[in-house]
């Protein structure tokens, strides 16, 4: 193990966070308090509770989950895209270190600044409204596994990405959809029939309703499939990965 | 002695179809600055690509140190430093961060002195804070060359080195090369600059269309194929080359004030004196005598000509 590469790379990544530091965390935490503002305080006072939850509270998990998703995705395949795109790769492809050590530093690097980012949000998030975490551990299990698989399907995109445009295209325009109609904002009941059993093929609502579980003890699907879905999901990351190490997919050809 | 580098029967087809390179088979002995010397699209690139493990081969293998570069990855990439052809660099990093990066990709701790040093050694130390986007284009060419030193490799490959430098900064680069060869460095260049190979490679290899060509010493390329030429310049013009001179071979230049003869260094006899005491008796009065021998340019032209 090249301990000393992926300590590299992964302190590479995060000197770049630190360089960005007034995008990668001040517009996050703008952003949320944004959030707060319109949902929680114009629609909120109209919808007050969800399940005896107040709806800001209600709201928190959500918003969590939609940064995590978008900055895990844009970290991870930035990351790895930006060397290709200016051939720096080459180094890090004749350097003595597996491409599971390149994924430990940059898909690490990513997770990290997905979970910092994400913690920022709760900081923020608590000085709008109460809030307590009933299941630290399994919020904890949660919050860290959807990092880092967001992550590694980042860094999936960021290799197959030929151009910026493809590089921004699941994090653009599939990602912000799933997330919103995965009921980041409401609950799936309050959906009419129909829509309700279409937000069952979303695999973001599993993510939201077992993480908002994990803080309230409510959900709209059982925490346990949600759990489920995140370790399927993670699974496939891994195994498309697995591939791309195999067969030198875009990287090595 | 084993050679440090091994390549055999290596090819490589790309997704496109082209074939990059057909089965070349080289060896490189330790301590040796090794040229590699071929038109654009030879295939220089992709067979360090290879080495270096940038590129999956098609066929064939290669091994550096003993170990071969795919199954024994570790050992072989740790050996090698890569300057690569294009300038690409992260403009937002410090020269510092940039090759201490490269060392510690390369499996190694930090070591502050051998930083300094190899930036000292290349004139960069007074730009050890600067972006790299704030360098100019000779200056990134050095810090990509730091990069590659970062791990102290034992073998070191340049890709076209000196593309795009100017002639100072290319004679203090050729500096720096031999300067690593005298510390046991290999170095295998790449270079359509045949200047650049005369002046500093030990033995050169010519490659076009993915084959090698030709393999050898320099000197001895230089005195297998090279060809000499005498010029006698004549007192008073010549209209035709006298019939008493005929078996020669002789091209009459300049009007008629010169004669040039093509000898071949190689041969039992070059022929020169017989020409002479020929020129003394035809009663050809001479001015002046000069011999030429012909550049690797020539020898190349030749090679790359005749593989055509």
């Amino acid at each position: 193990m090249n301990i000393e590469a992926v300590k590299s790379i992964y302190f590479f990544e995060m000197a770049r966070t630190r360089r960005t530091l007034l995008q990668s965390v001040v517009s996050p935490v703008i952003s949320t308090s944004l959030y707060f503002i319109v949902f929680g305080a114009a629609i909120g006072a109209r919808i007050q509770e969800i399940d005896g939850v107040s709806y800001g509270a209600f709201i928190t998990p959500g918003l969590m989950m939609l940064t995590l998703l978008t900055q895990c995705i844009g970290n991870g395949s930035f990351g790895i895209y930006f060397p290709k795109f200016t051939g720096t790769i080459y180094e890090v492809l004749s350097s003595p270190i597996s491409m599971v050590e390149i994924v430990l530093g940059y898909v690490g690097a990513a997770a990290t600044k997905g979970l910092m980012i994400g913690t920022i949000i709760l900081v923020t998030a608590s000085l709008f409204v109460d809030l307590s975490i009933a299941h630290p551990f399994v919020m904890l299990f949660f919050f860290v596994l959807t990092a880092i698989t967001f992550s590694l399907f980042g860094f999936i995109i960021g290799i197959w990405a030929k151009d910026f445009e493809q590089l921004n295209l699941i994090p653009m325009l599939v990602v912000p959809p799933l997330v919103f109609l995965g009921g980041s904002f409401y609950s799936i009941d309050m959906l009419p029939p129909f829509w309700r059993a279409v937000s069952h093929f979303n695999p973001v609502l599993y993510l939201i309703s077992g993480f908002r579980w994990s803080f309230f003890e409510i959900s709209d699907v059982n925490p346990i499939a949600s759990a489920v879905i995140i370790l399927v999901f993670l699974t496939l990351c891994m195994s498309v990965l697995t591939w791309i190490f195999h067969t030198g997919y875009r990287l090595r050809n | 002695m084993a050679p440090i580098v091994s390549v055999s029967n290596l090819s490589k087809t790309y997704a496109s179809g082209f074939k990059a390179l057909k089965g070349v088979s080289l060896d490189i002995e330790e301590g040796e600055i090794l040229a590699l010397l071929g038109p654009n699209g030879a295939g220089k690139t992709t067979m360090i690509s290879i080495i270096c493990g940038i590129v999956n081969a098609s066929g064939g293998h290669v091994t550096v140190g003993g170990h071969d570069v795919v199954r024994d990855f570790r050992e072989t990439r740790a050996m090698i430093g890569l300057v690569p052809q294009e300038l690409t660099t992260d403009a937002f990093e410090t020269v510092w961060n940039t090759v201490s990066f490269s060392r510690g990709l390369h499996g190694r701790k930090p070591n502050p002195a051998h930083i300094e040093k190899v930036l000292k050694d290349l004139s960069l130390w007074e730009k050890k804070d600067n972006m790299l986007r704030e360098l100019s284009g000779g200056m990134k060419r050095r810090v990509l060359i730091a990069k590659a030193l970062s791990h102290e490799p034992r073998v070191l490959f340049l890709d076209e080195p000196t593309a795009g430098v100017d002639v100072n900064l290319r004679k203090s680069m050729w500096d720096v090369v031999r300067g690593l060869r005298a510390s046991g460095v290999t170095i295998i260049l790449t270079t359509h600059y045949i200047e650049e190979a005369e002046e500093i490679a030990d033995r050169i290899a010519v490659i076009n269309g993915g084959e090698i060509l030709l393999v050898e010493e320099k000197a001895a390329l230089m005195t297998k194929l090279g060809r000499k030429q005498l010029r006698v310049d004549l007192a008073h013009p010549l209209e035709r080359v006298p019939d008493t001179l005929s078996s020669y071979n002789l091209t009459l230049e300049g009007d008629g004030h010169c004669l040039i003869y093509d000898y071949d260094t190689s041969a039992e006899r070059t022929g020169i004196t017989a020409l002479l005491a020929a020129l003394a008796e035809a009663g050809i009065r001479l001015k002046d005598i000069s011999t030429r021998q012909s550049s690797l340019e020539d020898i190349f032209v030749e090679i790359v000509g005749a593989g055509q």
